[in-house]
């Protein structure tokens, strides 16, 4: 079992069960919601953004363990970045579950705990699917992405 | 000559007396395969099933040997193929026991069947205010086409309730039917629960407000006798893959004065009888609902898988996945924080259940890493995900190779599941 625990690494187990930021944000100027069609896990993040910066973020909705813990670990990630930065982030963590570019950036930090779901194509989704609906937030889209 | 069909009648490997489940698995090459170093355990069968040997060879057969287009030419190959295509067709209707092999249309499988139903049928027969009943555990293939319709004509979706164990609430049907039901579009047996329905009681029902009956049997006819006579439903839909044939092929079963009375399909080569621009005559059905070259390889492929089911007996093979069904339930349950999903008292070999606390798609992931082959997800039954307030399931569907042993690799695997997020 030791390439499953590539996958569900502690960190990815501990925030799949106690998620951080799973609430909604009365004052949010941007939300967006995030599908997976082919399992039927959907996340809604929100976002208050003032001069830039994410003031606040938070998620809410139902997935797997890798999805739910990867939305918890970008809620984290990102409170107090600049837009800019939160773009930056998305591609370096899309590079590093897709399994491009080689070692993960240190910018990313314990979401390099995410290297893992590279050797699983089909989850690869799962692990991008809050952060598809947080650039969709970002970019102030109203309708919700799909991961297809 | 050796034709494709001869080599289908080649019999299984199993004994004359009792269940070989061991000899019938050295027939699908597929089997001995390994998945992550382990043995392959398939329990996806409800999605698709794998094919014996003489399905295999039967296709391979009509293209070494036999290919050619149908109903055209004059020689000797095209003869040859046309043959065996209608007598696939054959083999299909007495498979249904259909009192006629024009009542079998060819398909690509249950989902174009229905939609066929829809899109001629439908449009010819259901308007404005008319009803459509369908089932709360329908597959998607059997909501949306109907859906499509009711938007197009203004006619209106009723739904039959489901109980807590899956089972459709039969009272709550007969109370839908009225004067404006125009059909009942209900599943023989549900993908996703397991669940038999109480078909012959629902086109008893039907027939008293003169509605018509289509069955989906997608996920019946690999698993039980299907009798269209017996049921006197007026549509019967299956795929081939899903009973140990090839994909892309399936079967519309029609009564013949429906069929007749019914617009065409598609328009096309092989559906008419003559053309000018003035006029064309349609040909009878079934060939009005065939345009085009149809999948000729499909239907000899599929005539192999029935006759390798029949060679078995469905109902020996009914009888072996009753067995496994009944101890996989009982293999599944001692699992604690597991909770099964469709109980029914009457119910095929489906085992959908969900994990206190585990997401089914990371379940479906640590079996696969085990070698077990499962579905997760909401299996084109959105509805009916809704109906028990979960997004998703875990499904472990069975066929006529799986064997104990599976079972207990099921459930050894679902322990590893529970001892990586405990």
């Amino acid at each position: 079992m030791a390439d499953l625990r590539d996958l569900y690494q502690d960190i990815i187990l501990e925030h799949s069960k106690n998620p951080r930021n799973y609430r909604t944000i009365e004052a949010a100027n941007r939300s967006a919601e995030g599908f997976n069609p082919l399992c039927g896990d959907h996340f809604t993040v929100y976002l208050q953004i003032g001069d830039g910066q994410i003031r606040d973020i938070s998620f809410q909705g139902s997935g797997c363990a890798i999805s739910k813990a990867s939305a918890s670990m970008m809620t984290q990630a990102l409170k107090g970045k600049s837009m800019e930065q939160a773009e930056d982030l998305f591609q370096k963590f899309h590079h590093v579950v897709t399994g491009k570019d080689g070692a993960p950036s240190e910018e990313l930090g314990k979401l390099a705990a995410f290297a893992g779901v590279s050797e699983y194509p089909v989850r690869v989704k799962c692990a991008t699917l809050a952060w598809h609906a947080l650039r969709a937030a970002l970019e102030g889209e109203r309708h919700a992405v799909s991961t297809e | 000559m050796t034709t494709a069909t001869n080599i289908a009648q080649s019999l299984p490997s199993s004994g004359k007396t009792g269940y070989d489940v061991y000899s019938l698995r050295k027939d699908f090459p597929i089997l001995a395969a390994k998945v992550h170093g382990k043995p392959l355990v398939y329990l996806d069968n409800a999605a698709t099933t794998q094919k014996p040997q003489s399905v295999i060879d039967a296709i391979v057969n009509y293209y070494n040997s036999e290919n050619a287009n149908i109903h055209r030419g004059v020689h000797t190959l095209s003869e040859q193929a046309t043959e065996s295509y209608e007598q696939a067709r054959k083999m299909v209707g007495r498979f249904l026991n259909s009192a006629d092999a024009r009542e079998i249309v060819f398909v690509r499988g249950a989902t174009e069947g229905i939609n066929l139903v829809a899109q001629t049928w439908g449009r010819a027969n259901v308007g404005r205010g008319d009803e459509i009943v369908v089932s709360a555990m329908e597959h998607h293939s059997n909501i949306v086409p109907w859906q499509i319709l009711c938007e197009e004509k203004e006619a209106r979706l009723r739904v039959v309730p489901v109980n807590d164990a899956g089972e459709l609430m039969m009272d709550e049907f007969e109370k839908l039917l009225g004067p404006k039901t125009k059909l009942v579009a209900i599943a023989h047996v549900s993908n996703a629960l397991g669940t038999v329905n109480p078909v012959r009681r629902i086109v008893e029902a039907a027939q008293q407000v003169n509605a018509r009956v289509l069955l989906d049997g997608a996920q019946a006819v690999p698993h039980m006798s299907v009798d269209v006579c017996a049921l006197d439903c007026d549509f019967y839909v299956f795929s081939g893959h899903k009973v140990y044939g090839p994909t892309g092929i399936g079967v519309l079963y029609g009564k013949a004065e429906l069929l007749d009375s019914m617009p065409p399909y598609q328009g096309g080569g092989d559906m008419i009888s003559s053309v000018t621009f003035e006029k064309t005559l349609y040909n009878r059905a079934p060939q009005k609902f065939e345009a085009g070259t149809p999948h000729v390889s499909g239907t000899i492929g599929l005539a192999a898988a029935l006759q390798y089911v029949n060679a078995i007996g469905i109902d020996r093979i009914a009888k072996h996945e009753q067995e496994l069904l009944a101890y996989g339930t009982k293999r599944l349950l001692e699992i604690p924080g597991l909770r099964l999903i469709g109980t029914a008292r009457e119910k095929e070999g489906i085992l959908s259940f969900v994990l206190e606390g585990i997401h089914p798609h990371d379940i479906g992931t640590i079996l696969d890493r085990e070698g077990i082959a499962i579905r997760t997800g909401h299996h084109c039954a959105q509805p009916l995900m809704l109906r028990f307030g979960i997004p998703a399931t875990a499904r472990a569907s069975l066929g006529l190779y799986n064997t104990v042993g599976e079972m207990d690799a099921l459930a050894d695997g679902l322990r590893k599941v529970r001892e990586v997020f405990a």
